[in-house]
C-alpha cells in the first residue's frame, strides 16, 4: 500500500513560505542520473492459433500474450454497446492467486482506456498472458506485451499504451526498470502505464512509501523512458511491413 | 469461447485424403514434425515446438512432509495447464475433459515407470522430502499436445538442479532421471496427428516407451478395433521414433550445458531469431533527464497546498460528535414534506458518520 509523505500542513503560514522549505528539500533528497533502460526484444505474431500474439522481454523479464477477439460472448457476460474484455495471467508455478488478479485489473483497466471498444459491442476480447521469467518490473512488462498483441490482433485502439517501472532505493535514488535485486533493496517500486499520445498516466500501482515530489519526478521520469518505448514499438512494426530487411 | 465447428466438407476431405495415404501438410504417414528444444534462464524450464504445437514446462521444488503411506519418499507432482491462449476452446476455469485425460496420462507415464528414483528424494525419513512439481503451460494447439507435453516434462526434468540440503550445507545435484520416457501418439493410421486430424479422429492409441525398447504404458481410447499386427506394427515404429527423440533430447541438453559452462547467456531471449522480420531487438540504452528535475517542480508548485485546517469537531451531546454543518438538500426536489424528512435523516445519519470522523481525527 501507498503512504504519502507530506509535511504537516496544518501550520498557519502563508503558502509561499511553505514553499520555500519543500525547495530546500528536494533538491538533496531525489537525484536522477543513471536512467536506463535493460535490453529490449519483441517478436510478433508466432504463435498460430490466436489472433494476436506477441512475446516481450526486458532484460531477463520475459512474457508472452495472445489474443483472441473479436469473437462471441457469454450471454452473461456481454455489454450492449461496448466489447468486453477479459484478461488472464498465468503465473509460472502454480496457479493464479490474488497478486495475478490485481495485476489482470491494472492490465484491463489499461487496455480499456486505450481500445475503441465501442466498435465492437457484444463482443469478447481475450488477452492472455503468460509469464516466462520474472526478473523484475514484471507489471511494466506484461503491459508492453499486451499492447504488441493488441497491436497484432490489429484491434483498434485510440492510442498505444506502454508500461514502465522505476524504483527508489534507500538514498533515494530513481532507478528504471529495475532487476528482482535492485527491487528488493528499493523502499518504493513504482509502475506507470503512459499513453502514446499526450504522455500521460494511464494507470499507476506503486509499493512502498514515498514523498509526493518523489512521485512526480518518477512520472517525469517514466515519461522520458516511455518516449524511448514507443520508438521501439514504431521499429519493430515498421521492420515488419517493411519491404526489406 | 468457442472454437469454429469443423465443416463437412472439411472432414471429408480429411478422411478421404487419409484412405488415399496424403496429409494436409506433405507428411508421410509415419512422420514427425520438426521438434525443437529450448531452454529458459534458469534450470528446470524448458520450452518445446512440435511443428506449431507449442508447450512449455516449468519444474520445482519444495521441503515438505512426505505421504503418511511412503515416509521414504519423494513427492511427484504434474500439472498440465490447458492455457486459454492455446485455443479459444480451452476455459479458464479447469477440469475440462482434456485436461483431465491429459493429466492422468502424464501420471501414468511418469509415475509408473519410474523414471525418476523417488527414493533419491527424500531427506530425512518420515519428516521431510522432496515434492518436484512440473507445471506444463499450453502455449499453441495445433495437435498432439500429448506428446509434446510429455518431451517437455522430461526434457525439464532432466534440466533440473535439485539443490542438495544436508543438516550443514547446500549443493546443487542434479536429479536423476533413470532413463527418458516419452510418449507417442497414433491416431487411427497417422502418427502425430495435427490439429485438424485430431478432429476428425476415430480413435487413439498412445504408446509410451523408454529408449530401452520397454513400453511403459499403452492406450487406446475411443473404441477403435485394433488388429494385433497393427498394434505390434506401431510399437515398433514407435521404438525406432522414441530413440530419434530420446537422442534429440539429449543433444539439445548437451549444447545447453556447454553454453552454460562457457557463460553465454541463456533464456528465451537469447533463442529467439534474430532473422525474422517479425523479431526486433534493441539494446540497453540510457535515457534523457534533462527537464526532469525541473518540471517535477513545476508540477508540485502548480497545485495548491492540501486545505490548511480542517473544521474542529463540535460535541452537541456527550458521546455524539459533529464535524461541520448539513447542508441544505440540493437535490431539487419540490415537496416541502418530502424535504424535511429528507433532512431530518440526513442529520440523523451525519451524526454516526461523524462519530466516526472524530474517532479517525482523535488516532
Amino acid at each position: 500500500m501507498t503512504h504519502f509523505y507530506t509535511k504537516c500542513f496544518l501550520i498557519e503560514q502563508p503558502d509561499h513560505f511553505m514553499i520555500k522549505i519543500r525547495v530546500s528539500n528536494w533538491q538533496t533528497v531525489c537525484k536522477s542520473t543513471d536512467i536506463s533502460l535493460r535490453e529490449f526484444g519483441c517478436e510478433q505474431n508466432l504463435l498460430s492459433r490466436p489472433d494476436g500474439s506477441a512475446s516481450f522481454i526486458q532484460g531477463d523479464t520475459s512474457v508472452l500474450a495472445g489474443m483472441y477477439g473479436p469473437a462471441e460472448v457469454k450471454v452473461s457476460k456481454e455489454i450492449y454497446d461496448r466489447a468486453t474484455l477479459e484478461v488472464l495471467i498465468q503465473p509460472k508455478v502454480g496457479l493464479p492467486s490474488v497478486r495475478e488478479r490485481s495485476q489482470e485489473q491494472c492490465v484491463r483497466e489499461t487496455c480499456e482506456a486505450s481500445l475503441l471498444s465501442f466498435l465492437h459491442p457484444r463482443s469478447s476480447l481475450t488477452l492472455i498472458l503468460q509469464v516466462v521469467h520474472n526478473d523484475g518490473s514484471l507489471l511494466s512488462c506484461l503491459l508492453n506485451a499486451a499492447c504488441m498483441a493488441l497491436m497484432d490482433a490489429g484491434l483498434p485502439m485510440s492510442c498505444l499504451f506502454c508500461g514502465v517501472t522505476c524504483a527508489i532505493n534507500s538514498d533515494g535514488q530513481i532507478i528504471t526498470d529495475p532487476t528482482v535485486a535492485q527491487e528488493k533493496e528499493s523502499r518504493a517500486i513504482l509502475t506507470f502505464a503512459i499513453d502514446s499520445t499526450d504522455h500521460k498516466v494511464l494507470m499507476s500501482s506503486t509499493q512502498g512509501s514515498f514523498s509526493v515530489y518523489e512521485l512526480q519526478q518518477c512520472i517525469a521520469v517514466c515519461q522520458k523512458a516511455s518516449e524511448k518505448i514507443f520508438l521501439f514499438y514504431r521499429d519493430s512494426v515498421q521492420r515488419r511491413y517493411s519491404k526489406t530487411l | 469461447m468457442k472454437d469454429t465447428p469443423l465443416s463437412n466438407c472439411e472432414r471429408d476431405f480429411l478422411l478421404k485424403a487419409i484412405e488415399e495415404k496424403k496429409r494436409l501438410d506433405g507428411r508421410q504417414t509415419y512422420d514427425y514434425r520438426n521438434i525443437k528444444i529450448t531452454f529458459g534462464t534458469d534450470y528446470g524450464c524448458c520450452f518445446v515446438d512440435l511443428g506449431k504445437t507449442r508447450v512449455m514446462a516449468q519444474v520445482s521444488c519444495e521441503l515438505v512432509a512426505p505421504k503418511e503411506t511412503r515416509p521414504n519418499e519423494g513427492i511427484l507432482f504434474f500439472n498440465i495447464e490447458l492455457s486459454p491462449m492455446a485455443s479459444p476452446a480451452f476455459e479458464p476455469g479447469r477440469q475440462s475433459e482434456l485436461s483431465v485425460k491429459l493429466n492422468r496420462q502424464l501420471e501414468r507415464c511418469f509415475r509408473n515407470s519410474k523414471c525418476i528414483d523417488t527414493e533419491s528424494l527424500c531427506v530425512v525419513s518420515g519428516e521431510k522430502v522432496w515434492q518436484i512439481r512440473v507445471d506444463v503451460h499450453t502455449l499453441n494447439h495445433d495437435g498432439n499436445l500429448m506428446d509434446a507435453a510429455s518431451i517437455a516434462a522430461i526434457t525439464a526434468l532432466c534440466h533440473f538442479r535439485r539443490p542438495d540440503v544436508s543438516i550443514q550445507g547446500e549443493e546443487i545435484t542434479v536429479v536423476s532421471a533413470q532413463h527418458s520416457t516419452v510418449c507417442l501418439i497414433y491416431c487411427t493410421s497417422n502418427l502425430d496427428p495435427c490439429e485438424r486430424e485430431e478432429r476428425v479422429m476415430d480413435g487413439l492409441l498412445m504408446i509410451a516407451m523408454n529408449k530401452h525398447r520397454e513400453i511403459c504404458s499403452i492406450q487406446s481410447s475411443g473404441g477403435i478395433m485394433l488388429l494385433k499386427e497393427q498394434v505390434l506394427r506401431c510399437s515398433k515404429i514407435a521404438s525406432v521414433k522414441v530413440s530419434e527423440i530420446t537422442e534429440l533430447i539429449s543433444k539439445a541438453l548437451e549444447n545447453d550445458k556447454k553454453a552454460r559452462k562457457a557463460g553465454e547467456r541463456c533464456g528465451f531471449a537469447e533463442s529467439m531469431p534474430q532473422e525474422r522480420i517479425t523479431a526486433l531487438k534493441m539494446d540497453e540504452t540510457p535515457v534523457e533527464m534533462k527537464n526532469v528535475t525541473e518540471k517535477a517542480e513545476d508540477i508540485v508548485k502548480k497545485y495548491e497546498a492540501p486545505p490548511q485546517s480542517v473544521p474542529s469537531p463540535l460535541v452537541p451531546a456527550p458521546g455524539v460528535g459533529q464535524v461541520g454543518q448539513g447542508q441544505q438538500n440540493s437535490w431539487g426536489l419540490e415537496e416541502e414534506d418530502g424535504e424535511s424528512e429528507e433532512e431530518e435523516e440526513m442529520v440523523v445519519e451525519d451524526q454516526p458518520k461523524n462519530k466516526l470522523d472524530q474517532g479517525e481525527c482523535c488516532k
